[in-house]
């Protein structure tokens, strides 16, 4: 068939000066490669060294972008004609990021990662751009734990990874990039080994530390994209802030129960975590995994969309989770998306922003006065020594529990009785005013809202709440009672 | 070389500032001479379009361009270059630049800050792709 290509201006000089040439071919690809075949200096502004279309060439046939039909395969007939049309590139932001030749991949490395290779979508290019890419990961817990193994897999270059805390047995429930034998060692260098072990051509930089607003801007200056796998509103904040700033993407997951969110809020193409929660709750109302629990799966099904997400971002791939928050339900088995928009009022990434640096999170969120003993002198407070002391001397007092039948199941104290958080001003009738009473629940929180609750309602007995809680008894008094 | 007006250098600069801190951009319509090229008019592009646009990779879409050309042929034009600013970064390509580019357009780049254009140069490919030359710009 012949068709007419018509030749950019720039690019006649390399085409004996013709502003249209005509071929024969069936397809489009086919008729770009005898162009080239017959103007050979035009190729090299035409494809690039792996023989596809340089990404800002783009063909029209007859003013249709032959991306949107089958690309070089897409047919042509008598008295077609073929446009070659520019994109213009600019950017400052990511020169840096695309600007820097990308590393080679050794023949070992082909192999790994040839399941990807063999995909158009991934390709050389894409494993290349992988291999030169940096994650900087927030936790190496239930989030972190498949994120971090997926990411090491895929042949992501160099993997940062924030953690300060140790191994526990309870980690190990979702926790699976740890293992038993890493129990009592520090989480940074389990999750170091294992990711080694995954994947020895990837340089793993370990940071034992909390995220402060003081370390924060320092450390994400060094990578790429962040990932958020904390459990907590005020690094959660932090992080987010911390990434409009620097302009990094920011994939975020987080989890509870059996419902986990994901999304990936990056300021320069969409909301931000302020744009969907401007404040966080108030502290104590949403209670973390530790206090409400999480089915141990579920963040693996989360941190794997994160992975996921990170990954494509690095590939340049399009429909990212951006402008979208994805809710998953793990007992239901459902996914529900939201559409999220960008808030021009929003403090850190709108038109007037009036965060400009780093805050104190914890005091934003209310976390400051929370944790620190409360002013408030009414609430009186018992260690767990000096409780079990009290009741070998034979002192009259009743032990109230406040936690959850099924918690009660798992672990109680000798001699308490239960009355659950909800219930405990319906059933306040059922405490005698006239015996001191400790009230308990798993680590202090829920025991101490149990008290003011009842001091509200007019209980008119003495109420003192056991630091720590059952965690601490089984710490400092009885180590038969099991913790969870 | 490339030759253009005081008034349109001028033109882009005043684009460039308006459009900070985002990149601004546009075409340079004129035609190809024996001697280089002439610029007869801009048209700009980035502040006629939606926000969401601007995060693109590609400062000038295709259809954008397209659009451009079916303009400049009606009035006896031809595209010879673009310009686009670097918000707070000198006005020189950088290797993203070069490998997004095609020898004989001139490609304007104007340093901008929020409340002046500093400097202004045209640059074209070397045919081989290798790198880009500074162009001279003759200001009529």
């Amino acid at each position: 068939m012949p068709v007419t290509i018509s030749i950019p201006a720039p690019l006649r000089q390399f085409a004996a000066g013709q502003s249209q040439i005509v071929v024969e071919a069936k397809t489009a690809g086919e008729a770009l490669d005898q162009l080239t075949s017959t103007h050979s200096a035009l190729r090299r502004h035409l494809f690039n060294d792996q023989n596809t279309l340089r990404n800002f060439v783009n063909v029209y046939l007859n003013d249709e972008d032959i991306r949107h039909a089958s690309g070089p395969d897409t047919p042509v007939k008598d008295g077609d004609t073929l446009m070659i049309v520019p994109s213009i590139a600019g950017g400052a932001v990511i020169e840096s990021e695309v600007g820097q030749s990308l590393p080679e991949l050794s023949n070992e490395e082909i192999l790994r990662y040839s399941r990807h290779l063999i995909m158009p979508e991934v390709g050389m290019q894409g494993q290349r751009r992988l291999k030169a890419a940096s994650v900087l990961m927030i936790g190496t817990g239930g989030l972190g734990a498949p994120l971090g193994m997926y990411l090491a897999a895929a042949g992501v270059g160099r993997i940062g990874i924030v953690d300060f805390d140790v191994v526990e047995e309870s980690n190990l429930q979702r926790q699976i990039i740890h293992g038993t034998k890493d129990l009592g060692r520090r989480k940074i260098e389990s999750a170091r080994d294992r990711l080694r072990d995954i994947n020895p051509h990837i340089e793993i930089e370990t940071h034992e530390s909390r995220l402060t607003s003081h370390n924060a801007m320092r450390l994400f200056r060094n990578y790429d994209i962040v990932v958020d796998g904390t459990d907590n509103f005020p690094t959660r904040y932090l992080v987010n802030d911390a990434c409009v700033l620097s302009g990094k993407p920011n994939v975020y997951g987080s989890i509870f129960r059996f419902e986990g969110q994901a999304s990936v809020f990056w300021a320069e193409k969409g909301a931000c975590y302020r744009c969907l929660y401007p404040e966080p709750p108030p502290p104590g109302l949403v209670p973390s995994c530790a206090e409400g629990g999480v089915l141990g799966v579920l963040p693996g099904i989360v941190g794997a969309i994160q992975a996921n997400e990170t990954i494509k971002i690095i590939l340049g791939a399009e429909d990212l989770l951006i402008n979208r928050l994805l809710l998953f339900d793990a007992w239901t088995m459902k996914f529900r998306e939201f559409k999220l928009r960008k808030d021009p009022k929003c403090p850190v990434c709108g038109e007037q922003p009036t965060i400009k640096e780093l805050i104190d999170y914890e005091e934003f969120c209310g976390m400051a006065a929370h944790q620190a003993p409360q002013p408030d002198a009414k609430l009186e407070e018992i260690s767990a020594t000096e409780l079990n002391a009290r009741r070998l001397r034979g002192e009259r007092i009743q032990i109230i529990d406040v936690r959850e039948p099924h918690e009660f199941e798992i672990a109680r104290i000798p001699g308490t009785k239960l009355i659950p958080l909800g219930h405990v001003v319906s059933r306040m009738n059922e405490i005698d005013p006239e015996v001191e009473t400790i009230v308990h629940c798993k680590a202090g929180v829920r025991s101490a809202k149990a008290i003011q609750a009842l001091k509200r309602a007019g209980f008119q007995g003495r109420l003192i709440n056991l630091k720590g809680g059952i965690t601490a008894w089984s710490e400092d008094v009885d180590p038969r009672v099991a913790k969870y | 070389m490339i030759r253009i007006t005081q008034e349109l250098l001028n033109q882009i600069r005043a684009h460039g500032v308006r459009d900070y801190p985002y990149e601004c951009c546009g075409l340079l319509l004129g035609r190809y001479g024996a001697d280089g090229k002439v610029v007869k008019e801009t048209y700009p592009i980035s502040n006629a379009r939606e926000e969401s646009a601007k995060r693109n990779r590609f400062l000038i879409e295709p259809h954008e361009l397209l659009r451009g050309e079916r303009y400049a042929r009606n009035n006896d034009l031809e595209v010879v270059g673009f310009y686009h600013s670097h918000p707070d970064s000198p006005a020189v390509p950088s290797q993203y630049d070069l490998e997004h580019a095609w020898p004989t357009y001139s490609y304007i780049i104007v340093s901008t800050s929020a409340e002046q254009a500093s400097d202004l140069f045209s640059w074209e490919q070397e045919p081989d792709r290798s790198r880009f030359n500074q162009e001279e710009i003759q200001c009529q």
